[in-house]
C-alpha cells in the first residue's frame, strides 16, 4: 500500500505539478514578504507600480508571518515562492544550506552594478563570497535621547553624550528613585530594548568572530561585559530587574519605557521615529551616534537590512529578478523606504527623498550606515545558536549571579564547541555532495 | 483465515493512513535522528553522533530539569484542583450548569491569548496579581515576586497559568462522579459516615479510573509543555533559560538552528522518557485503581 502511494505520487496523481498561472495574459509570480501595516502598504505600492508597467509579469504579493520558517518548509518541500523577503541576520543559514540562488549572474545579465549599493548592506547578503540577496530596507542604530528629561536633569538637551563614560555619568543624573527606594526613571540600561545583547563589544573595539574563529573572550569584549555589569552594580540588580519587569515586552505600545519617559537614553534603529509618531507624538527626542568606549573609535553602529532573495527551486527566477531589478532601482527603493520611513541602501539618493523624509534625523542614520565602524551580526550559519548562548549569559550578568569573566568564557567555550561541530557538518555535507557529483 | 483476510481488507484504508501518516514519519524520524539533517539538504548518516552530543549538551539537561520541575508541581496541583472543582460542581446547587460552563471556559481560550493576558496580569510592576499580593505583603515588609522576569518565579508563573486549563479534566471527573452509584452514599449515610469519609472511601476509589486516565494524559502533556512558555518568552526561554522547556529546545533545534537530525534524536529521548514514566504510573496504579461494575 505504501509502495502504491509512493508510486501514485511519483506518477503525479496525488501531488500534481504546479502549473504556471496567468493574470491577463501575464505570468504570475509569487512574492512572500513579512511586512504589515504601513510597511506592507509601502511594498504593495511598489508591486502595484511594477505590475502597472508590465505586460509579461504579474507579481502577487503575499504577506507572511514567521516568513523564514515558512520559506524553509516551502523550499525543502520543493514548492517555494519565486521571491522571498528575509532578514539579513538569517540569510547565512539559508545560504549555507544552498536554499537561495546566487544573484551575481542575474545582476551581470541585467547590467546591475554592485557599486550602486552601500557596501555594508551587500556584505550582509554575502555568504562565503557569494551574493544571495539584495538589500531592500536598511537600518542602522543610534542613541535616542529624551530632551525633556535632559533639561529636567540640568543637562543640555541639545548635547548628547560623546563618550561612553559621559553617557554613564549622564545616566546617573537621569536616574530617579521614589520614596521607597524603587527606581522610577532610568537614565540608561544595557538591557533595553534587549534585542542586541550581543552587540556591546563592538563599541569597545571588539568583534564576535574574525571570519575563522569565535572571538568572544577578547579583552575588548570582556571590557564591554564589565561595563554591562557596572549597571546592576550601580543601580542594584534586584531593583533594575524589578524595573525591567514593568517594561518587558511593551515595545510597540504607549507603555514603551522610552515613550513613557521612564528610560531617558536608548539604542534604537531608524524605525523608532515611526513608533514615536504613533505612540508618543509629543515626545521631544534626538538621535545621535551611540558613543564608543575607545577614543578615536567613532560612529560605531549596528546595521541590518531586509533582503530580497530568490529561493532555490523557484520556478521563474528570471522573471523574479526582473522585479528585483525594479525594486532595487532608485525609484523602487525610494518609494519603498519613504513608505517605511527608512533610508535607502543605494549610494545615490534623490534630493527630494532627503528633503521630504519624515525622520528629522535621517542623515544621522545614513552617516552611521556609511561608517567604516558599522557592524552587523556575524555571517555564520550558526549565528542564531551563538546569539542564543549570549542572551542567557547576559541575563546572568544583569542579575548579578555571574561575573563578566565567567560569562564571557562560558559563551566562548560553548560557541567554540558549536562552531567545531558546525564546521564538521559543513565539511561532511560538502564531501557528500562532491561524492554525489562524481 | 478468510475472516482475517476480510477483516484486514475492511480496515485497509485505516491501515494505509496509519502507515503513511504515523508509521512512516516515526520510522523516518528515527532514521533522521541518526543523520546530520538540516531539512534543506539530504540527510547525511552520522550514526549515534546526535545521541552522543545530547548526553553532553548542558542546555538539554537544563531543559529536562525545567520540564521535570514543571511536571512535578503541575501534575499533583492540577489533579487536586480538578478533583476539588469537580466535587464542588457536583453538589447540585442552583445554576450549576452556569458554574460548570464558567470553569470550563478558560480551557477553551487559545493559549496565545491566555499567555498575553497572563503576561499583563503577572507584570512585576503594574500587574493586577502583584497589586493584590502587595496589599498583603507590603505591610509585612515583603515584596511580590516579579514572576516572568525572575529565574526563581518564572516556572511557578507558568504552572499557575497552566492550571487555568484544568477544565477538561474537571469534565471527565464530573462524568466519573455521576457514575458512582447513589446507593453507596445512602448506605454510608445510614452508617453515619461524614462527608470526608465518604469522599475518602467511596468517591476517590470509584473515581480512580478517571484519576488514572487524567494523570496519564496530564503527565504526557506536562512533559510536552510548549505553547505558553514559547509565547511568553518569544521562544527564548528566558530569563537565563529558566523557561527553556524540552519541547521548546526541540523546536528551536529543528526550526531555528535547522538541526532536524538532532531534534529527532531529542524527540526519541522524550518518547522513551514518557514511555518509561507512563509504564511506571501503570505499575503503581494496579492496586489503586478500582474498576467498578
Amino acid at each position: 500500500m505504501l509502495a502504491a502511494l509512493i508510486c501514485l505520487s511519483g506518477c503525479n496523481i496525488i501531488i500534481p505539478q504546479p502549473r504556471d498561472e496567468y493574470v491577463d495574459g501575464r505570468l504570475r509570480i509569487t512574492y512572500w514578504e513579512k511586512w504589515t501595516g504601513f510597511e506592507g502598504e509601502a511594498i504593495q505600492r511598489v508591486v502595484d507600480r511594477f505590475n502597472g508597467k508590465q505586460d509579461r509579469i504579474y507579481v502577487n504579493l503575499v504577506t507572511m508571518s514567521q516568513i523564514d520558517r515558512k520559506a524553509l518548509v516551502a523550499i525543502a518541500g520543493g514548492d517555494p515562492p519565486d521571491l522571498v523577503g528575509l532578514w539579513s541576520a538569517g540569510l547565512s543559514q539559508f545560504a549555507e544550506k544552498r536554499a537561495l540562488m546566487p544573484l551575481e549572474p542575474f545582476m551581470e545579465k541585467a547590467g546591475m552594478r554592485r557599486e550602486a549599493f552601500t557596501e555594508v548592506f551587500l556584505e550582509q547578503n554575502t555568504y562565503r563570497g557569494t551574493l544571495y540577496g539584495l538589500p531592500t530596507t536598511p537600518a542602522s542604530t543610534a542613541l535616542h535621547w529624551n530632551k525633556r528629561l535632559f533639561r529636567e536633569a540640568g543637562l543640555d538637551p541639545e548635547r548628547p553624550p560623546r563618550t561612553l563614560a559621559e553617557l554613564d555619568e549622564m545616566a546617573g543624573k537621569l536616574t530617579k528613585y521614589d520614596e521607597n527606594g524603587h527606581l522610577v526613571q532610568v537614565g540608561f540600561t544595557p538591557s533595553e530594548p534587549g534585542w542586541w545583547h550581543w552587540s556591546w563589544g563592538y563599541w569597545f573595539g571588539g568583534e564576535l568572530w574574525d571570519g575563522e574563529n569565535v572571538t568572544f573572550d577578547t579583552p575588548e569584549n570582556l571590557a564591554a561585559w564589565k561595563w554591562i555589569q557596572s549597571y546592576p552594580q550601580k543601580y542594584g540588580a534586584e531593583e533594575l530587574r524589578r524595573f525591567q519587569s514593568g517594561i518587558a515586552g511593551q515595545f510597540a505600545t504607549p507603555q514603551n519605557p522610552f515613550f513613557s519617559e521612564r528610560v531617558a537614553m536608548i539604542v534604537q534603529g531608524v524605525w523608532m521615529a515611526n513608533f514615536i509618531q504613533t505612540y508618543a507624538p509629543g515626545l521631544e527626542w534626538g538621535a545621535a551616534p551611540f558613543p564608543s568606549a575607545v577614543p578615536g573609535l567613532e560612529h560605531v553602529a549596528m546595521v541590518e537590512c531586509d533582503s530580497i532573495c530568490i529561493p532555490a527551486g523557484a520556478r521563474h527566477p528570471d522573471e523574479a529578478f526582473e522585479f528585483i531589478q525594479y525594486l532595487c532601482s532608485q525609484e523602487g527603493l525610494e518609494l519603498l523606504n519613504m513608505g517605511h520611513k527608512k533610508f535607502t541602501p543605494l549610494k545615490e539618493v534623490s534630493p527630494e527623498f532627503l528633503a521630504n523624509h519624515p525622520n528629522p534625523y535621517i542623515e544621522v542614520f545614513i552617516t552611521l550606515a556609511d561608517s567604516p565602524n558599522a557592524f552587523y551580526a556575524p555571517l555564520m550559519s550558526m549565528w542564531y545558536e551563538y546569539n542564543d548562548e549570549i542572551t542567557p549569559a547576559f541575563d546572568m550578568v544583569m542579575f548579578g549571579t555571574t561575573g563578566p569573566e565567567a560569562a564571557v568564557s562560558m559563551v566562548q567555550e560553548r560557541v567554540s564547541d558549536m562552531w567545531v561541530r558546525a564546521r564538521a557538518s559543513i565539511e561532511r555535507r560538502e564531501r557528500a555532495e562532491a561524492e554525489a557529483a562524481r | 483465515m478468510r475472516s482475517i483476510r476480510n477483516g484486514l481488507l475492511f480496515i485497509s484504508p485505516w491501515i494505509a493512513g496509519f502507515a503513511a501518516f504515523t508509521i512512516y514519519p516515526l520510522a523516518a524520524s528515527f532514521y533522521y535522528s541518526l543523520c546530520d539533517y538540516s531539512v534543506l539538504k539530504p540527510p547525511v548518516f552520522v550514526g549515534g553522533a546526535n545521541y552522543h552530543e545530547l548526553l553532553t549538551d548542558p542546555v538539554l539537561w537544563k531543559s529536562l530539569y525545567n520540564t521535570m520541575y514543571f511536571a512535578v508541581f503541575f501534575l499533583p496541583l492540577a489533579t487536586l484542583l480538578a478533583i476539588v472543582l469537580a466535587l464542588l460542581l457536583n453538589t447540585g446547587v442552583r445554576g450549576m450548569t452556569i458554574y460548570r460552563t464558567i470553569f470550563f471556559l478558560p480551557s477553551l481560550t487559545p493559549l496565545v491569548a491566555l499567555g498575553i493576558l497572563w503576561m499583563w496580569m503577572l507584570n512585576g510592576e503594574y500587574g493586577v496579581v502583584n497589586y493584590v499580593l502587595n496589599m498583603v505583603l507590603n505591610p509585612l515588609g515583603l515584596q511580590a515576586p516579579i514572576w516572568l522576569q525572575s529565574t526563581a518565579w518564572s516556572k511557578p508563573a507558568i504552572i499557575l497559568m497552566s492550571l487555568w486549563g484544568v477544565g477538561h479534566a474537571v469534565v471527565i471527573y464530573l462524568a466519573g462522579l455521576q457514575d458512582i452509584p447513589k446507593q453507596l452514599y445512602e448506605a454510608a449515610d445510614l452508617d453515619g459516615a461524614r462527608w470526608f469519609s465518604k469522599v475518602r472511601h467511596i468517591t476517590i476509589p470509584l473515581l480512580s479510573p478517571a484519576i488514572f486516565f487524567n494523570v496519564v494524559m496530564g503527565l504526557i502533556s506536562a512533559l510536552q509543555v510548549f505553547a505558553l512558555p514559547y509565547v511568553l518568552t518569544d521562544g527564548t526561554g528566558g530569563p537565563a533559560r529558566s523557561t527553556t522547556f524540552y519541547t521548546m529546545y526541540l523546536y528551536n533545534s529543528a526550526f531555528r538552528y535547522l538541526r532536524m537530525g538532532y531534534a529527532c534524536a531529542m524527540a526519541w529521548i522524550l518518547f522513551l522518557i514518557i514511555l518509561a514514566l507512563t509504564l511506571l504510573v501503570y505499575r503503581m496504579s494496579r492496586k489503586r485503581v478500582h474498576y467498578g461494575g
